[in-house]
Protein backbone atom coordinates (compact mmCIF):
# COMPACT_ATOMS: atom_id res chain seq x y z
CA UNK A 1 0.00 0.00 0.00
CA UNK A 2 1.63 3.22 -0.57
CA UNK A 3 0.55 6.23 1.56
CA UNK A 4 0.82 9.98 0.57
CA UNK A 5 2.77 11.76 3.11
CA UNK A 6 2.31 15.57 3.96
CA UNK A 7 5.03 17.86 4.58
CA UNK A 8 5.03 21.00 6.07
CA UNK A 9 8.29 23.16 5.23
CA UNK A 10 9.74 25.35 7.80
CA UNK A 11 12.23 28.32 6.13
CA UNK A 12 14.81 28.72 8.93
CA UNK A 13 17.57 31.98 8.81
CA UNK A 14 20.06 31.51 11.82
CA UNK A 15 18.40 29.19 13.79
CA UNK A 16 15.08 30.48 13.93
CA UNK A 17 11.82 30.13 11.72
CA UNK A 18 11.14 32.92 9.13
CA UNK A 19 8.54 34.09 6.78
CA UNK A 20 5.71 34.62 9.30
CA UNK A 21 4.21 31.40 10.80
CA UNK A 22 1.00 32.46 12.51
CA UNK A 23 -0.23 29.78 14.39
CA UNK A 24 -2.26 30.71 17.55
CA UNK A 25 -0.99 29.19 20.88
CA UNK A 26 2.14 29.59 19.92
CA UNK A 27 5.05 30.85 22.84
CA UNK A 28 7.25 31.50 20.38
CA UNK A 29 6.81 31.32 16.89
CA UNK A 30 10.13 31.48 15.31
CA UNK A 31 11.32 28.37 17.45
CA UNK A 32 11.51 25.54 15.18
CA UNK A 33 11.13 23.22 17.90
CA UNK A 34 7.99 24.67 19.37
CA UNK A 35 6.91 24.46 15.63
CA UNK A 36 7.71 20.85 14.68
CA UNK A 37 5.99 19.51 17.65
CA UNK A 38 2.90 21.28 17.21
CA UNK A 39 3.08 20.10 13.14
CA UNK A 40 4.02 16.77 15.19
CA UNK A 41 0.83 16.66 16.76
CA UNK A 42 -1.23 18.11 13.75
CA UNK A 43 -0.25 14.61 11.91
CA UNK A 44 2.53 16.17 9.83
CA UNK A 45 4.51 12.69 8.44
CA UNK A 46 7.64 14.37 8.64
CA UNK A 47 8.89 18.14 8.50
CA UNK A 48 11.44 19.84 5.77
CA UNK A 49 13.95 22.39 7.41
CA UNK A 50 15.03 24.79 4.96
CA UNK A 51 18.18 26.46 6.32
CA UNK A 52 18.53 30.33 4.24
CA UNK A 53 21.11 31.40 6.69
CA UNK A 54 23.82 33.59 4.35
CA UNK A 55 26.38 34.33 7.27
CA UNK A 56 28.58 30.99 7.94
CA UNK A 57 28.82 31.89 11.74
CA UNK A 58 24.76 31.14 11.94
CA UNK A 59 25.58 27.70 10.50
CA UNK A 60 26.53 26.78 14.26
CA UNK A 61 23.10 27.63 15.19
CA UNK A 62 21.44 25.41 12.26
CA UNK A 63 23.43 22.78 13.60
CA UNK A 64 22.12 23.53 17.33
CA UNK A 65 18.67 23.84 16.03
CA UNK A 66 18.90 20.22 14.71
CA UNK A 67 20.17 18.78 18.09
CA UNK A 68 17.33 20.21 20.31
CA UNK A 69 14.51 19.47 17.28
CA UNK A 70 15.63 15.84 17.17
CA UNK A 71 15.38 15.47 21.20
CA UNK A 72 11.67 16.36 21.07
CA UNK A 73 10.43 15.71 17.99
CA UNK A 74 9.95 11.55 16.91
CA UNK A 75 9.25 11.88 13.00
CA UNK A 76 11.62 12.39 10.65
CA UNK A 77 12.73 15.31 9.16
CA UNK A 78 15.14 16.71 6.32
CA UNK A 79 17.42 19.47 6.42
CA UNK A 80 18.51 21.57 3.21
CA UNK A 81 20.51 24.40 2.21
CA UNK A 82 24.14 25.22 2.50
CA UNK A 83 25.01 21.45 2.26
CA UNK A 84 27.68 21.92 0.19
CA UNK A 85 30.13 18.79 1.40
CA UNK A 86 30.19 15.42 3.08
CA UNK A 87 31.03 16.84 6.30
CA UNK A 88 27.94 19.42 6.14
CA UNK A 89 25.73 16.75 5.61
CA UNK A 90 27.32 14.74 8.44
CA UNK A 91 27.02 17.69 11.02
CA UNK A 92 23.26 17.43 10.12
CA UNK A 93 22.84 13.68 10.35
CA UNK A 94 25.31 13.67 13.92
CA UNK A 95 23.28 15.93 14.96
CA UNK A 96 20.07 13.79 14.46
CA UNK A 97 18.66 14.71 11.06
CA UNK A 98 17.20 12.11 9.54
CA UNK A 99 18.00 13.44 5.74
CA UNK A 100 20.02 15.77 4.10
CA UNK A 101 18.75 17.73 0.76
CA UNK A 102 21.41 19.26 -1.72
CA UNK A 103 20.16 21.36 -4.65
CA UNK A 104 22.92 23.67 -6.41
CA UNK A 105 26.29 21.96 -4.83
CA UNK A 106 24.91 18.21 -6.32
CA UNK A 107 24.47 20.46 -9.52
CA UNK A 108 27.83 21.70 -9.06
CA UNK A 109 29.48 18.17 -7.99
CA UNK A 110 27.16 15.51 -8.90
CA UNK A 111 29.57 12.96 -6.98
CA UNK A 112 28.42 14.66 -4.04
CA UNK A 113 25.39 12.97 -3.73
CA UNK A 114 27.85 9.52 -4.17
CA UNK A 115 29.68 10.40 -1.60
CA UNK A 116 27.08 10.96 1.03
CA UNK A 117 25.01 8.18 -0.15
CA UNK A 118 28.25 5.87 0.20
CA UNK A 119 28.42 7.16 3.66
CA UNK A 120 25.30 6.84 5.16
CA UNK A 121 22.68 5.48 2.81
CA UNK A 122 20.94 6.38 -0.27
CA UNK A 123 17.72 7.36 2.12
CA UNK A 124 19.61 10.34 3.86
CA UNK A 125 20.12 12.03 0.26
CA UNK A 126 17.38 14.29 -1.26
CA UNK A 127 18.08 16.03 -4.04
CA UNK A 128 16.08 19.53 -4.47
CA UNK A 129 15.42 20.43 -8.03
CA UNK A 130 14.46 23.39 -8.87
CA UNK A 131 12.54 23.57 -12.73
CA UNK A 132 11.41 26.00 -14.76
CA UNK A 133 9.08 25.09 -18.31
CA UNK A 134 11.18 25.68 -21.09
CA UNK A 135 10.38 28.39 -22.90
CA UNK A 136 11.54 29.69 -26.48
CA UNK A 137 13.32 33.56 -27.64
CA UNK A 138 9.66 34.80 -27.77
CA UNK A 139 8.78 33.16 -24.31
CA UNK A 140 6.24 31.23 -25.25
CA UNK A 141 6.41 27.43 -24.07
CA UNK A 142 8.37 24.64 -25.19
CA UNK A 143 8.79 20.82 -24.70
CA UNK A 144 10.46 20.09 -21.09
CA UNK A 145 11.56 21.82 -18.35
CA UNK A 146 15.32 23.34 -17.68
CA UNK A 147 17.46 22.72 -13.77
CA UNK A 148 17.78 26.23 -12.09
CA UNK A 149 20.28 26.63 -9.01
CA UNK A 150 20.95 29.21 -6.30
CA UNK A 151 17.47 29.55 -5.27
CA UNK A 152 16.00 29.91 -8.79
CA UNK A 153 18.27 32.33 -9.88
CA UNK A 154 20.78 30.68 -12.11
CA UNK A 155 19.82 28.34 -15.31
CA UNK A 156 22.05 25.48 -15.39
CA UNK A 157 20.80 24.17 -19.29
CA UNK A 158 19.89 20.85 -17.53
CA UNK A 159 16.87 18.95 -18.41
CA UNK A 160 14.85 18.35 -15.49
CA UNK A 161 13.77 14.82 -16.11
CA UNK A 162 17.47 13.75 -16.81
CA UNK A 163 18.90 15.43 -14.35
CA UNK A 164 16.53 13.27 -11.63
CA UNK A 165 17.79 9.98 -13.24
CA UNK A 166 21.21 10.59 -13.45
CA UNK A 167 20.61 11.90 -9.50
CA UNK A 168 19.21 8.68 -8.41
CA UNK A 169 21.95 6.61 -10.79
CA UNK A 170 24.53 8.60 -8.39
CA UNK A 171 22.58 7.61 -4.86
CA UNK A 172 19.33 9.91 -4.28
CA UNK A 173 16.92 8.35 -2.16
CA UNK A 174 14.61 10.37 -2.51
CA UNK A 175 13.73 14.08 -5.33
CA UNK A 176 12.22 16.87 -3.66
CA UNK A 177 10.71 18.97 -6.65
CA UNK A 178 10.04 22.17 -6.81
CA UNK A 179 8.34 24.43 -9.59
CA UNK A 180 10.00 27.79 -10.18
CA UNK A 181 6.33 28.71 -12.21
CA UNK A 182 3.93 27.69 -9.11
CA UNK A 183 6.10 28.71 -6.44
CA UNK A 184 3.94 31.62 -4.57
CA UNK A 185 1.39 31.53 -7.42
CA UNK A 186 -1.11 29.06 -5.12
CA UNK A 187 -2.46 27.91 -8.48
CA UNK A 188 -1.54 24.31 -7.34
CA UNK A 189 1.42 21.87 -8.24
CA UNK A 190 2.80 21.65 -12.09
CA UNK A 191 1.34 18.37 -12.34
CA UNK A 192 2.40 17.43 -15.94
CA UNK A 193 6.19 17.75 -14.55
CA UNK A 194 5.50 15.90 -11.15
CA UNK A 195 4.11 13.50 -13.10
CA UNK A 196 7.05 13.62 -15.98
CA UNK A 197 9.66 13.35 -13.18
CA UNK A 198 7.78 10.61 -10.87
CA UNK A 199 7.09 8.30 -13.94
CA UNK A 200 11.14 8.77 -14.69
CA UNK A 201 12.53 7.75 -11.58
CA UNK A 202 12.42 4.86 -8.95
CA UNK A 203 12.57 6.58 -5.66
CA UNK A 204 9.74 8.31 -3.83
CA UNK A 205 9.18 12.34 -5.27
CA UNK A 206 8.13 15.37 -3.17
CA UNK A 207 6.11 18.08 -4.97
CA UNK A 208 6.81 20.99 -4.39
CA UNK A 209 5.63 24.60 -5.35
CA UNK A 210 1.95 26.19 -5.67
CA UNK A 211 -0.24 24.91 -3.31
CA UNK A 212 -2.93 27.42 -2.59
CA UNK A 213 -6.10 24.25 -1.55
CA UNK A 214 -6.36 21.12 0.09
CA UNK A 215 -7.48 20.06 -3.36
CA UNK A 216 -4.13 20.58 -4.61
CA UNK A 217 -2.40 18.45 -2.28
CA UNK A 218 -5.22 15.94 -3.79
CA UNK A 219 -4.16 16.72 -7.37
CA UNK A 220 -0.42 16.23 -6.55
CA UNK A 221 -0.57 12.80 -5.66
CA UNK A 222 -3.78 11.56 -8.14
CA UNK A 223 -2.59 13.86 -11.37
CA UNK A 224 1.34 14.71 -10.42
CA UNK A 225 1.91 10.77 -8.77
CA UNK A 226 3.75 12.72 -6.24
CA UNK A 227 4.65 10.43 -3.19
CA UNK A 228 4.54 13.12 -1.07
CA UNK A 229 3.57 16.84 -1.05
CA UNK A 230 5.34 19.91 0.44
CA UNK A 231 3.11 23.00 1.67
CA UNK A 232 4.20 25.88 3.60
CA UNK A 233 2.00 28.99 3.55
CA UNK A 234 -1.56 26.79 3.75
CA UNK A 235 -0.18 25.48 7.26
CA UNK A 236 1.81 28.39 8.48
CA UNK A 237 -0.85 31.07 8.02
CA UNK A 238 -3.22 28.85 9.81
CA UNK A 239 -5.57 28.48 7.30
CA UNK A 240 -5.70 24.63 7.14
CA UNK A 241 -4.03 22.40 9.92
CA UNK A 242 -2.55 18.85 8.48
CA UNK A 243 -5.43 17.19 10.46
CA UNK A 244 -8.20 19.03 7.81
CA UNK A 245 -5.80 18.43 4.61
CA UNK A 246 -5.59 14.96 5.33
CA UNK A 247 -9.28 14.54 6.10
CA UNK A 248 -9.92 15.98 2.97
CA UNK A 249 -7.18 13.71 0.81
CA UNK A 250 -9.04 10.64 2.72
CA UNK A 251 -12.06 12.09 1.43
CA UNK A 252 -10.77 12.03 -2.05
CA UNK A 253 -9.98 8.59 -1.70
CA UNK A 254 -5.82 9.29 -1.15
CA UNK A 255 -4.16 6.83 1.59
CA UNK A 256 -2.78 8.81 4.26
CA UNK A 257 -1.55 8.12 7.73
CA UNK A 258 -4.97 9.52 9.60
CA UNK B 1 5.15 2.44 37.60
CA UNK B 2 8.56 4.57 37.23
CA UNK B 3 10.84 2.96 38.99
CA UNK B 4 13.63 4.84 40.82
CA UNK B 5 16.22 3.64 38.46
CA UNK B 6 15.43 3.43 34.74
CA UNK B 7 16.52 0.43 33.01
CA UNK B 8 20.51 0.90 31.22
CA UNK B 9 19.47 0.34 27.42
CA UNK B 10 22.84 -0.04 25.76
CA UNK B 11 22.45 1.56 21.96
CA UNK B 12 25.59 -0.18 20.06
CA UNK B 13 27.49 2.84 18.39
CA UNK B 14 29.50 1.46 15.75
CA UNK B 15 29.50 4.94 13.90
CA UNK B 16 26.94 4.69 11.16
CA UNK B 17 23.80 6.89 10.83
CA UNK B 18 21.93 8.95 13.35
CA UNK B 19 22.11 7.64 16.40
CA UNK B 20 20.45 10.05 18.34
CA UNK B 21 16.89 9.94 17.60
CA UNK B 22 17.19 6.15 18.67
CA UNK B 23 18.74 7.30 22.04
CA UNK B 24 16.42 10.31 22.84
CA UNK B 25 13.19 8.50 22.13
CA UNK B 26 14.50 5.30 24.36
CA UNK B 27 15.08 8.59 27.30
CA UNK B 28 11.54 9.79 26.37
CA UNK B 29 10.54 5.82 26.70
CA UNK B 30 11.81 5.66 30.27
CA UNK B 31 14.96 4.53 29.58
CA UNK B 32 18.96 5.42 30.75
CA UNK B 33 19.50 4.95 27.33
CA UNK B 34 23.43 5.09 26.12
CA UNK B 35 25.30 5.26 22.72
CA UNK B 36 28.44 2.60 23.57
CA UNK B 37 30.99 0.54 21.81
CA UNK B 38 32.27 -0.28 25.06
CA UNK B 39 32.10 -4.24 25.96
CA UNK B 40 31.80 -3.68 29.74
CA UNK B 41 29.01 -1.00 29.73
CA UNK B 42 27.39 -3.67 27.17
CA UNK B 43 27.48 -5.98 29.49
CA UNK B 44 26.13 -4.37 32.24
CA UNK B 45 23.19 -3.64 30.66
CA UNK B 46 19.51 -4.47 31.31
CA UNK B 47 18.47 -4.19 27.19
CA UNK B 48 20.72 -3.74 24.20
CA UNK B 49 19.72 -2.09 20.78
CA UNK B 50 21.42 -2.63 17.65
CA UNK B 51 20.24 0.22 15.29
CA UNK B 52 21.23 0.71 11.39
CA UNK B 53 20.93 2.48 8.45
CA UNK B 54 22.14 2.61 5.21
CA UNK B 55 23.15 -0.67 3.06
CA UNK B 56 23.38 -4.17 4.55
CA UNK B 57 27.18 -4.52 3.45
CA UNK B 58 28.28 -1.22 5.16
CA UNK B 59 26.96 -1.86 8.14
CA UNK B 60 28.00 -5.09 8.46
CA UNK B 61 31.19 -4.12 8.03
CA UNK B 62 31.16 -1.44 10.64
CA UNK B 63 30.05 -3.48 12.84
CA UNK B 64 32.74 -6.06 12.45
CA UNK B 65 35.32 -3.54 12.48
CA UNK B 66 34.25 -2.45 16.08
CA UNK B 67 34.18 -5.75 17.28
CA UNK B 68 31.05 -5.83 18.29
CA UNK B 69 29.38 -8.40 15.75
CA UNK B 70 30.02 -11.34 18.79
CA UNK B 71 29.24 -9.03 21.10
CA UNK B 72 25.66 -8.90 18.94
CA UNK B 73 24.97 -12.13 18.28
CA UNK B 74 25.59 -13.26 21.43
CA UNK B 75 22.98 -10.72 22.96
CA UNK B 76 20.80 -11.58 20.35
CA UNK B 77 21.24 -15.41 20.82
CA UNK B 78 20.73 -14.57 24.61
CA UNK B 79 17.53 -13.06 23.87
CA UNK B 80 16.28 -15.23 21.75
CA UNK B 81 16.02 -18.13 24.72
CA UNK B 82 14.76 -15.82 27.39
CA UNK B 83 17.81 -13.54 28.08
CA UNK B 84 17.95 -9.78 28.11
CA UNK B 85 15.73 -7.71 25.72
CA UNK B 86 17.80 -6.78 22.47
CA UNK B 87 16.21 -4.42 20.03
CA UNK B 88 17.05 -4.23 16.03
CA UNK B 89 16.43 -1.81 14.34
CA UNK B 90 15.44 -1.29 10.32
CA UNK B 91 19.10 -2.50 9.09
CA UNK B 92 19.39 -3.83 12.72
CA UNK B 93 16.85 -6.16 12.32
CA UNK B 94 18.38 -7.08 8.85
CA UNK B 95 21.56 -7.91 10.19
CA UNK B 96 20.51 -10.83 12.39
CA UNK B 97 19.81 -12.68 9.30
CA UNK B 98 21.79 -15.38 7.35
CA UNK B 99 22.52 -12.20 4.49
CA UNK B 100 21.14 -10.00 2.08
CA UNK B 101 20.82 -9.89 -1.66
CA UNK B 102 21.49 -5.93 -1.25
CA UNK B 103 25.13 -7.14 -0.31
CA UNK B 104 25.47 -11.12 -1.41
CA UNK B 105 29.29 -10.87 -0.60
CA UNK B 106 28.38 -10.32 3.30
CA UNK B 107 27.56 -12.40 6.06
CA UNK B 108 24.68 -11.24 8.34
CA UNK B 109 24.87 -12.73 11.87
CA UNK B 110 22.80 -15.73 10.97
CA UNK B 111 20.73 -15.20 14.82
CA UNK B 112 17.24 -15.78 12.84
CA UNK B 113 17.25 -18.14 9.58
CA UNK B 114 17.01 -16.48 6.20
CA UNK B 115 18.05 -13.59 3.59
CA UNK B 116 16.28 -10.54 3.12
CA UNK B 117 14.90 -9.93 -1.20
CA UNK B 118 14.36 -6.57 -2.59
CA UNK B 119 11.11 -4.85 -2.65
CA UNK B 120 8.87 -5.68 -6.13
CA UNK B 121 9.51 -3.94 -8.77
CA UNK B 122 5.71 -2.80 -8.86
CA UNK B 123 6.87 -0.45 -5.99
CA UNK B 124 8.71 2.59 -4.99
CA UNK B 125 11.96 2.20 -3.31
CA UNK B 126 13.14 2.82 -0.99
CA UNK B 127 9.32 2.09 0.56
CA UNK B 128 9.90 5.36 2.64
CA UNK B 129 6.29 6.15 3.82
CA UNK B 130 4.17 5.63 7.02
CA UNK B 131 2.14 2.45 6.76
CA UNK B 132 -0.35 0.70 8.30
CA UNK B 133 0.43 -2.92 10.32
CA UNK B 134 -1.21 -6.11 10.07
CA UNK B 135 -0.60 -6.95 14.10
CA UNK B 136 -0.63 -11.25 13.12
CA UNK B 137 0.24 -12.80 16.29
CA UNK B 138 0.08 -11.66 19.74
CA UNK B 139 3.50 -9.80 21.27
CA UNK B 140 5.09 -8.17 24.16
CA UNK B 141 6.18 -5.20 21.62
CA UNK B 142 2.37 -4.32 20.31
CA UNK B 143 0.70 -5.34 23.74
CA UNK B 144 -0.11 -1.66 24.79
CA UNK B 145 -1.16 -0.14 20.98
CA UNK B 146 -4.39 -0.44 19.90
CA UNK B 147 -5.37 -1.05 15.88
CA UNK B 148 -4.57 0.89 13.56
CA UNK B 149 -1.07 1.30 14.67
CA UNK B 150 0.70 3.21 11.57
CA UNK B 151 4.79 3.57 11.83
CA UNK B 152 7.56 4.67 9.20
CA UNK B 153 9.72 2.72 6.88
CA UNK B 154 13.04 3.47 5.19
CA UNK B 155 13.96 0.47 3.15
CA UNK B 156 14.30 -1.35 0.15
CA UNK B 157 14.64 -5.24 1.37
CA UNK B 158 12.74 -7.22 3.57
CA UNK B 159 12.61 -10.23 5.23
CA UNK B 160 10.53 -13.55 4.42
CA UNK B 161 7.15 -11.86 6.07
CA UNK B 162 5.99 -15.59 6.54
CA UNK B 163 9.33 -16.58 7.99
CA UNK B 164 9.04 -17.42 11.24
CA UNK B 165 8.21 -14.89 14.67
CA UNK B 166 7.09 -12.69 11.95
CA UNK B 167 4.32 -10.59 14.40
CA UNK B 168 3.26 -7.77 12.30
CA UNK B 169 3.32 -7.17 8.25
CA UNK B 170 2.97 -4.38 6.14
CA UNK B 171 1.54 -4.31 2.65
CA UNK B 172 3.97 -3.07 0.22
CA UNK B 173 3.36 -4.82 -3.29
CA UNK B 174 2.77 -7.59 -1.06
CA UNK B 175 3.27 -8.74 2.92
CA UNK B 176 6.19 -7.17 4.05
CA UNK B 177 7.89 -8.44 7.67
CA UNK B 178 7.43 -5.17 9.63
CA UNK B 179 8.53 -6.58 13.01
CA UNK B 180 9.83 -10.00 14.56
CA UNK B 181 9.36 -11.25 18.40
CA UNK B 182 11.47 -14.15 19.47
CA UNK B 183 11.72 -14.80 23.34
CA UNK B 184 13.16 -11.56 24.29
CA UNK B 185 14.42 -10.87 20.66
CA UNK B 186 12.13 -7.87 18.97
CA UNK B 187 13.48 -6.46 16.24
CA UNK B 188 11.32 -4.07 13.75
CA UNK B 189 11.99 -2.98 10.12
CA UNK B 190 10.34 0.13 10.79
CA UNK B 191 12.09 2.98 13.15
CA UNK B 192 9.98 2.97 16.44
CA UNK B 193 12.22 6.09 17.16
CA UNK B 194 10.52 8.17 14.37
CA UNK B 195 7.06 7.13 14.32
CA UNK B 196 5.70 9.75 16.65
CA UNK B 197 3.28 8.53 19.61
CA UNK B 198 3.06 5.14 18.53
CA UNK B 199 6.81 4.67 18.28
CA UNK B 200 7.32 5.96 22.13
CA UNK B 201 4.69 3.77 22.74
CA UNK B 202 6.62 0.86 21.55
CA UNK B 203 9.64 1.82 22.53
CA UNK B 204 7.76 1.85 26.31
CA UNK B 205 7.26 -1.80 25.98
CA UNK B 206 10.69 -2.45 25.18
CA UNK B 207 11.83 -0.49 28.03
CA UNK B 208 9.62 -2.36 30.39
CA UNK B 209 10.74 -5.47 29.55
CA UNK B 210 14.03 -4.05 30.57
CA UNK B 211 13.19 -3.03 33.29
CA UNK B 212 11.61 -6.59 34.12
CA UNK B 213 14.92 -7.90 33.28
CA UNK B 214 13.27 -11.62 32.01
Amino acid sequence: MRTARVIPCLDVDAGRVVKGVNFIGLRDAGDPVELAARYDAEGADELIFLDITASSDGRETVVDMVRRTAEQVFIPFTIGGGIRTVDDARRMLRAGADKVSVNTAAVDRPELIGEIAAEFGNQCVVVAIDARARRDDSGALTEGWEVFIHGGRTSTGLDVIEWARRAVSLGAGEILLTSMDRDGTRDGFDTALTAAVSDAVTVPVIASGGVGSLQHLVEGITIGRADAVLAASIFHFGEHTVHEAKAHMTAAGVVVRP
Amino acid sequence: MTPAEPPLVAILDYGIGNLRSAQKALEHAGADARLTSDPGLIADANAVVLPGVGSFGACMDALRATGLDTIATDAAMAAAVGGRPFLGICVGMQMLFEGSAESPDHLGLGVLPGRLALLPDTEKRPQMQWNRLAIDRPSQLFSTVEDPVWVYFVHSYAADAAGAHVVATCDYGGPVAAAIEHGQLWATQFHPEKSGGTGLQLLQAFVLAAQHGD
